[in-house]
């Protein structure tokens, strides 16, 4: 598809840094508010999708290739076990910690003790051990995942001939 | 604790994270080289098994014994007695269907080293191979409803991409396209149901179900709507339209794990039928006379009548067919209907008053289950065969096979194996499971012992027409430089047809160390409930 | 009786879907179908959590009223995952089916020749 006026152009320019800031707000405080990694990765992923409706799917081929989304996405799914696999490893590094997996291993003990604050904390990070790293974890590979899948139909139907601006 | 005793007391969740971690890590390595891909994935389909063999070793070795594993936390109850966290429950039925995947899964890998190796984009196709297995085996341990929803749905939109690998042939697209809208419409009925029994019993753990479950109306309801939903994934008939389509037009080697897919299916309607709804199955619902209609008839009766129609219907279907992948599939589809058949005449008798009912009923079981083990076996070895001459002759129909027997003879001769197996002659493996169903379903009523013996002669009549034309007959000019298959294909199918001539020729070993905890393990559920929520 | 609003919808949906899926032969159509089902599935789990007077389960610096039940919020929002990931697959087979075939007749495509 070929992109769109000088107008839907400059307003996009103004308009992706705000809903990214508002994607990655939803991905950060999703232990405490609705939201989480599917859900601030969708709406980073939209925000992704309005750059390749004004620009045309042509010019953003040319700048993101599929290869790169893909590295990016299997890092977010390696951090995603690694942190699983981790509640079961914790056994062999410090004795004395035993768990299943996908334990959460950052509360209720005293080898990190940041991360033992409980409670309603107003937009701490640090209240609920290992599920905010997993957020982030899962939004990356949301954010690679979909954008991934809205670039590569776009590029696969662009019509041949039309003359790019 | 040395390592072997950790690796036991963590297997359930290894054994599906580590295919999962294989998955996510194949498209990055992919980028270094072919043959470290190829080795990397072997690599983590071996250790998968390993650690499968090890929990097999540690559960036959104690009589009922099962093995419990709770995600994220030490027990499964927290402190109002609630049993909330997500829990595997690993019995005699999980640890049998365990089995079979991996041979399935080793034969699989080891298969598709030599089958794709022409074509691009094969790091996607490892990686959603690592993704079906892993789901498969996440499918058949789970002792949650709602985790079983989840993995069927990442097994079926893996394999609905695998089937679809070839996009450059219209056909196999169009297969995998019918393949994800019966997939997902059966999957939602599944999910419908499980909202239905969890917003009346505030559970949604098997265990605690089935220790709570009362069969109201809604219940029944529920019970249909997941019969037909699985039914649905496992292709009975009515629903079995997608089943020749996407056996016939995906890989060989991604058919062989479609096989395993859909008996895990068929696993999950075991386990719901017979440990959820275990006690209430035998409620009363109307009375003619003295005699008491009782659920397990209704549903039993209502079971043998769909099985007999899936056999007849895939036999018949078989018969006209050109293809020989087609003919094969539509071979599969009958074998399932044999083991519907046995479960179906199971339910009639199992839950009855008389103790020869209840012997009937445990011996029709142990032949279904022993079938299923069989089926996978035979039905995966002519699936192998049919793509071995798909890529030696790049030829599909049998109209234009002929005399191959010259050029490939190892592929000859498993195909013989394969077609004694199916057919259930002596001394293959379907000759014993054929003889367990036959002489049970014989005391249900004779009607479908005779039926089922006469469609087994048609397929027999089937497979040897296929073997004559596409094999015998005399050397055509176009196939003259035709070779023999590369070692690894070979080596495939080497294994499977070991493993059936050694089921055929010591049967008793198998059906009582491996076959029997599970029939034991599906018809007392009481054993199930005790291990979670301890007597209660 | 107006508590039952939802379930009745449930049911409209899920009947509604069915039926674009078994008589509809375009195939843009019969994905909309699986969609329908889709959503009716998600009201139904979203209609079971609700208590009477019941507010939404996050913490709040005050207040004491009863909480809706947070599991099914759990699960409706697996269950959109995986709605998307299925719709992505079907919409990209379809690119594939236009891309060989020129149709979307569901009638006119897949026969068996030969």
């Amino acid at each position: 598809m070929s992109g769109m006026s000088r107008i839907v152009k400059t307003v996009t320019n103004v308009a992706f840094p705000i809903v990214m800031i508002y994607g990655l707000y939803v991905i950060a405080h999703g232990h405490l508010t609705p939201g989480g990694g599917f859900q601030g990765g969708a709406v980073v992923a939209s925000g992704l999708a309005m750059l390749l409706v004004a620009y045309g799917s042509v010019w953003t081929m040319g700048k993101i290739k599929e290869k790169q989304l893909s590295v990016l996405e299997s890092i977010g799914a390696f951090g995603f076990i690694g942190l699983a696999f981790l509640g079961i490893l914790m056994v062999y590094l410090y004795s004395g910690l035993q768990g299943n997996f996908f334990n959460n291993f950052l509360i209720n003990q005293d080898i990190f003790p940041i991360f033992n604050e409980l409670g309603r904390g107003f937009g701490n990070i640090n209240t609920a051990g290992v599920i905010p790293l997993m957020n982030f974890a899962v939004g990356l590979k949301v954010i690679a995942g979909l954008f991934a899948i809205v670039l590569v139909m776009a590029y696969a139907t662009r019509l041949k001939g039309v003359k790019q601006k | 604790m040395n390592i072997i005793d950790d690796l036991i007391l963590h297997s359930p969740a290894l054994i599906v994270a580590i295919p999962l971690l294989g998955a996510f890590l194949t498209p990055l390595i992919s980028k270094i080289n072919d043959k470290m891909r190829n080795i990397f994935v072997i690599f983590i389909v071996l250790l998968t098994s390993a650690i499968v063999l090890l929990l097999a070793n540690d559960i036959y070795a104690v009589c009922g014994k099962i093995h419990t594993y709770v995600f994220g936390g030490s027990s499964p109850v927290t402190q109002g007695g609630f049993a909330i966290r997500i829990l595997f429950e690993v019995d005699g039925l999980n640890i049998f269907m365990a089995l079979i995947a991996t041979i399935l899964a080793i034969v699989g890998v080891i298969y598709s080293w030599a089958f794709m190796k022409e074509n691009t984009g094969l790091d996607k196709y490892y990686t959603l191979y690592l993704l079906m297995i892993a789901g498969m085996f996440g499918m058949i341990l789970t002792g949650d409803m709602f985790n079983f929803f989840v993995f069927l749905e990442i097994t079926s939109i893996a394999s609905c991409a695998l089937i679809a690998f070839w996009t450059n042939k219209g056909k196999a697209v169009d297969a995998g396209f019918k393949y994800i809208v019966v997939s997902a419409t059966g999957a939602l009925f599944i999910l419908f149901a499980i909202a239905i029994l969890y917003g009346q019993y505030n559970a949604l753990n098997m265990a605690v179900l089935a220790s709570k479950i009362e069969f109201s109306f809604l219940d029944n309801i529920a019970l249909v709507v997941l019969v037909s939903g699985l039914a649905m994934k496992a292709g009975i008939v009515p629903m079995h339209m997608w089943l020749p389509d996407a056996y016939g037009r995906a890989p060989a080697s991604v058919t062989l794990i479609l096989v395993g897919v859909t008996q895990a299916s068929l696993y999950g309607a075991l386990r719901m039928i017979f440990t959820v709804y275990g006690d209430s199955l035998s409620t009363t619902l109307n009375q003619i006379g003295d005699i008491n209609i009782e659920l397990n008839l209704i549903l039993g009766i209502f079971i043998v009548a769909l099985a007999l129609l899936t056999i007849f219907i895939g036999v018949l279907m078989a018969l006209k067919e050109n293809n020989f992948k087609r003919m094969i599939a539509f071979a599969a589809v009958a074998e399932i209907g044999y083991m519907i058949l046995a479960i179906g005449a199971a339910l009639t008798t199992i839950f009855s008053a008389a103790e020869t009912d209840i012997g009937t009923g445990a011996m029709a079981l142990k032949g279904g289950i022993f079938h299923i083990l069989n089926d996978a076996l035979d039905v995966g070895l002519l699936f192998l065969v049919a793509g071995a001459v798909y890529y030696a002759t790049k030829e599909t129909s049998l109209n234009r096979l002929g005399g191959l027997a010259r050029n490939m003879k190892y592929t000859t001769i498993f195909f013989l194996i394969g077609l004694l197996a199916v057919s259930g002659m002596p001394p293959m493996n379907g000759f014993a499971s054929k003889l367990i169903i036959y002489e049970s379903t014989y005391q249900v009523n004779p009607i479908l012992s005779i039926i089922a013996i006469l469609c087994s002669i048609l397929l027999l009549a089937v497979f040897v027409k296929v073997f004559h034309s596409a094999f015998l007959g005399p050397k055509q000019p176009k196939f003259d430089d035709v070779k023999e298959v590369p070692k690894s294909m070979l080596l495939a199918m080497g294994i499977i047809a070991c493993i059936i001539i050694f089921i055929g020729l010591f049967p008793d070993i198998v059906v009582n160390n491996i076959v029997q905890p599970a029939v034991n393990a599906i018809t007392d559920n009481s054993n199930y409930i005790s291990n979670v929520i301890g007597g209660i | 009786m107006i508590y039952n609003i939802p379930y009745i919808a449930v049911v409209a949906l899920i009947l509604i879907g069915l039926y674009a899926i078994i008589f509809k032969r375009n195939l843009i159509k019969i994905v909309i179908g699986i969609t329908l089902i889709e959503s009716g599935v998600n009201l139904f789990l979203i209609t079971l959590a609700f208590k009477q007077d019941s507010i939404a389960p996050i913490y709040r610096g005050s207040g004491s009223r009863i909480m809706s039940l947070p599991v099914p919020h759990a699960l409706t929002l697996t269950s959109i995952v995986i709605g998307v990931a299925v719709l992505a697959l079907m919409l990209s087979l379809i690119i594939h089916i236009y891309k060989h075939y020129k149709t979307l007749d569901a009638s006119k495509i897949g026969r068996e020749k030969e």
